[in-house]
């Protein structure tokens, strides 16, 4: 059985290289068909949708043997010296959860497309970049070796620039990818400086390596006070997730990336490649558990506070859009957090309904964008639901997805991470993560309530989207809904899915049925007050934002994150590019341009000595070699004298 | 008067060389024809050629060296062949030269100068 499965699983290299050839016959080849582009480009991502498939069918019939042996196959890159890079595909139950959610999630993308980006002069190009993206996203999670996922992990930086900028004739466009990649790429610093000490510090950049490593027999030395080797490389590692992933510091890239085409921001923005971040801390899960338990704590304080100041911004936010983009920040720092408080399992799982639902809820707001001309602001809808009743349905099973109401798929995995958070100590995560389901369950149904219920705006004329919008809608709801069933069998998701320090028995928890209750509540609730609010209005948004206006002011801002950045990157950067230009300016181009000058002036000098006059020449010549020979006669010891060499004792 | 005694030695030759030499040099460095330079030069090299043929001639010793060695002989000669590709050369470019600037002064050959 699993020897059959083995050598389909070392066929997977194929799933990312057949996008990979896709964007290469869009570029070269078929640029100027749309048609052949846009089919090219599906055929293939449905192609590696289907053998991820089939790889995830066999990875569930190979049951308990490949939890405990991942499929490694690897043919060898670079070997430099010491320095040995093989290029592969891990397969194991992780890997195979990634290659089903972005193939299905990026396919359906594509599909959507057809329709969304119908008329678009640079369709050719969108799908050149769509099959890139999907092709690098799927190399990183086959990746068997840090730097190698590294290089995907940039590939999909470059995508996300280039698809954000992709109506590059709009300057926010342009401001936003720029901004996107400048931002990410400070995290990527942190990330290559921890691969770096991790290779000279370990020899191996090897994933199955690394952990076997610190499994067996590895002697953790103090560095820094008490910040072990260990716990060095862990923080520099998490800094690529905290870029990456839009967590506290460095999210202020993801709101902005929203400039892109909407099924861009479904695809990567949402589902597929701001989770790379907490793929990679799944992935390195063996170096944060041998490291000080503080890196944990900090993953999980980071996420935590990710997930409640996001969904605080989301509240008061009036673009459809951005208030998804917040949802999206604050349901990472949920993995985040997920993974801080040691649910490994909990924090993929709500990876995977979460790439459903969130995905789900892009195309269904692309939809009402389409519909509505490009309008995003919801106070500007309103009534959608009658005129637009897939794209209303499905959305309405997004809200209740992401509210965690059973039985939709955000149910089960909220559940799983909260129990965790409580059972593993974390009462103060717990809580923070209880009221941030309230949130999340208030803004979403903000967003419902006023953009498809409540009377039609007049001026408005929505019609429901094309078919090809409107199926991927309805596959996506179906694993909205059904994506969550995977924590209920008895071989469930956690079973696959879970990590396994050596020796260790695995047990996983059984829904806590108590704590799904009052999960359950705090969702209910945020949809019940969004409901009194919003629907009966017997309190009124306005009078509230009347009491507080301070607070309303600071949300919608978003705290002023982005003027306080812009604040530090004026005053402190700048002052201090001042400094270091007058610096530059009058100390470096100072000492170069005084060489020059004495350089020129001793030169100056100096050819007055070239008379050109050849009997100069010859008696200089001459009385030289009179003044030589007579040292070398009479004064043996006065050359010696002279000799510089002989001074230092370098000649007898 | 015993003739064998008034043998010349090789001093002699040396100071002759020497004489011989310095008078070249002067010409070299205080001559304004440069033909009258080139013929100092062509002094100064006979000068060395004589110190050449001398120790030649003083340096060997019948009772090491049972054959007479030709060595400084072959040296003065290789001057002399030397000496005169060295002159065509020179005299070629002085006929050029003056073609060209009509002067033979070498205070005049200072277009090489800074």
């Amino acid at each position: 059985m699993f020897k059959e499965m083995h050598d389909l699983f070392r066929w997977a290299w194929l799933i990312p290289a057949l996008p990979f050839l896709s964007f290469l016959l869009i570029a070269f080849v078929t640029k100027r068909s749309k048609g052949l582009s846009s089919t090219v480009s599906i055929l293939a991502i449905l192609t590696s949708l289907g053998m991820a498939i089939a790889i995830v069918i066999g990875i569930i019939r190979s049951g308990a043997e490949i939890v405990e042996h991942p499929v490694i196959s690897s043919v060898n890159w670079l070997n430099i010296g010491g320095l040995k890079i093989d290029f592969g595909t891990v397969i194991d139950p992780l890997s195979g959860m990634m290659l089903f959610v972005v193939c299905l999630v990026a396919s359906m993308v594509q599909i959507y497309s057809l329709g969304y980006m119908h008329g678009d002069k640079g369709w050719s190009r969108y799908y050149a970049y769509q099959s890139l993206f999907a092709s690098s996203m799927l190399g990183m999670v086959l990746a068997t070796n840090l730097l190698q996922l590294f290089i995907f992990w940039e590939l999909v930086g470059l995508c996300s620039y280039l698809l954000i900028g992709f109506w590059y004739f709009k300057v926010s466009a342009r401001e936003a990818a720029k901004k996107a990649f400048m931002t990410t790429r400070v995290g990527d610093f942190g990330l290559l400086l921890g691969i770096l000490f991790l290779y000279t510090k370990f020899g191996t950049l090897d994933f199955a390596a690394l952990s076997a490593i610190l499994n067996n027999n590895f002697q953790d030395i103090a560095l820094i006070g008490t910040a072990s080797y260990v716990t060095v490389m862990a923080f520099l590692v998490f800094m690529g997730p905290v870029g990456k992933s839009g967590q506290f510091p460095l999210h202020v890239w993801l709101p902005d990336a929203m400039e892109g085409p909407t099924p861009v921001s479904a695809l990567i923005h949402a589902a597929t490649m701001v989770v790379a971040g907490v793929y990679l801390v799944a992935r390195m899960y063996f170096l944060f558990d041998h490291a000080d338990p503080i890196a944990l704590q900090f993953v999980a304080g980071l996420g935590a506070f990710t997930a409640i100041f996001a969904a605080s911004i989301a509240i008061a936010q009036d673009d459809i859009k951005r208030i998804l983009a917040f949802s999206t920040l604050s349901q990472l720092g949920y993995m985040m957090f997920a993974l801080g408080v040691g649910s490994y399992s909990g924090s993929m799982f709500h990876l995977m309904t979460h790439a459903f639902f969130k995905a789900l809820m892009f195309l269904g707001a692309g939809s009402v964008i389409y519909a509505m001309h490009h309008k995003q602001d919801i106070w500007e809808m309103g009534g959608l639901w009658k005129k637009m009743p897939i794209t209303g349905w499905t959305f309405f099973i997004g809200i209740m997805a992401i509210s965690g109401v059973p039985p939709f798929a955000g149910f089960f995995s909220k559940d799983e991470i909260l129990a965790n958070a409580l059972h593993n100590g974390h009462p103060i995560i717990y809580g923070v993560g209880l009221f941030t389901a309230f949130l999340t369950a208030f803004y979403m149904s903000r967003l419902f309530f006023v953009a498809f219920c409540g009377p039609e705006k007049p001026e408005n004329h929505p019609h429901e989207s094309p078919w090809s919008m409107t199926i991927p809608l309805m596959i996506l709801a179906f694993f909205s809904v059904v994506g969550g069933w995977a924590a209920l069998p008895e071989h469930n998701f956690a079973y696959f899915v879970h990590y396994l320090p050596l020796g260790h028995e695995f047990e996983h928890e059984a829904i806590d049925w108590g704590l799904a209750g009052i999960s359950v509540l705090a969702g209910l609730l945020g949809i019940g007050l969004a409901y009194i609010i919003y629907i009966k209005k017997a309190i009124a948004a306005e009078s509230i934002v009347a009491r507080f206006p301070r607070i309303y002011k600071l949300l919608q801002n978003k705290y002023y994150v982005d003027e306080l950045y812009l604040w530090i990157i004026k005053y402190v950067m700048g002052g201090l590019a001042n400094v270091l230009y007058w610096f530059d300016i009058y100390v470096v181009d100072g000492i170069i341009n005084g060489i020059a000058f004495i350089t020129r002036g001793s030169a100056k000098t100096l050819r007055r000595t070239s008379t050109g006059q050849l009997q100069t020449y010859a008696m200089v010549f001459f009385f030289a070699v009179v003044v030589i020979f007579m040292v070398f006669a009479f004064g043996e010891g006065q050359l010696t004298s002279l000799n510089p060499l002989a001074t230092l004792g370098g000649v007898k | 008067m015993n003739l064998s005694n008034l043998s010349v030695g090789l001093s002699t030759y040396l100071l002759v060389g020497a004489m011989l030499f310095s008078l070249g040099l002067y010409g070299v460095f205080a001559k304004r024809n440069i033909i009258a330079i080139l013929m100092s030069i062509e002094l100064m090299l006979n000068a060395v050629n004589i110190n050449f043929v001398a120790f030649n001639r003083f340096i060997w010793n019948q009772k090491i060296d049972v054959h007479y060695i030709l060595t400084g002989h072959v040296a003065a000669l290789f001057v002399i062949v030397v000496a005169a590709a060295e002159v065509a050369v020179g005299l070629a470019l002085v006929i050029t030269i003056y073609r060209n600037r009509q002067t033979t002064n070498v205070d005049e050959f200072n277009w090489l100068k800074w």
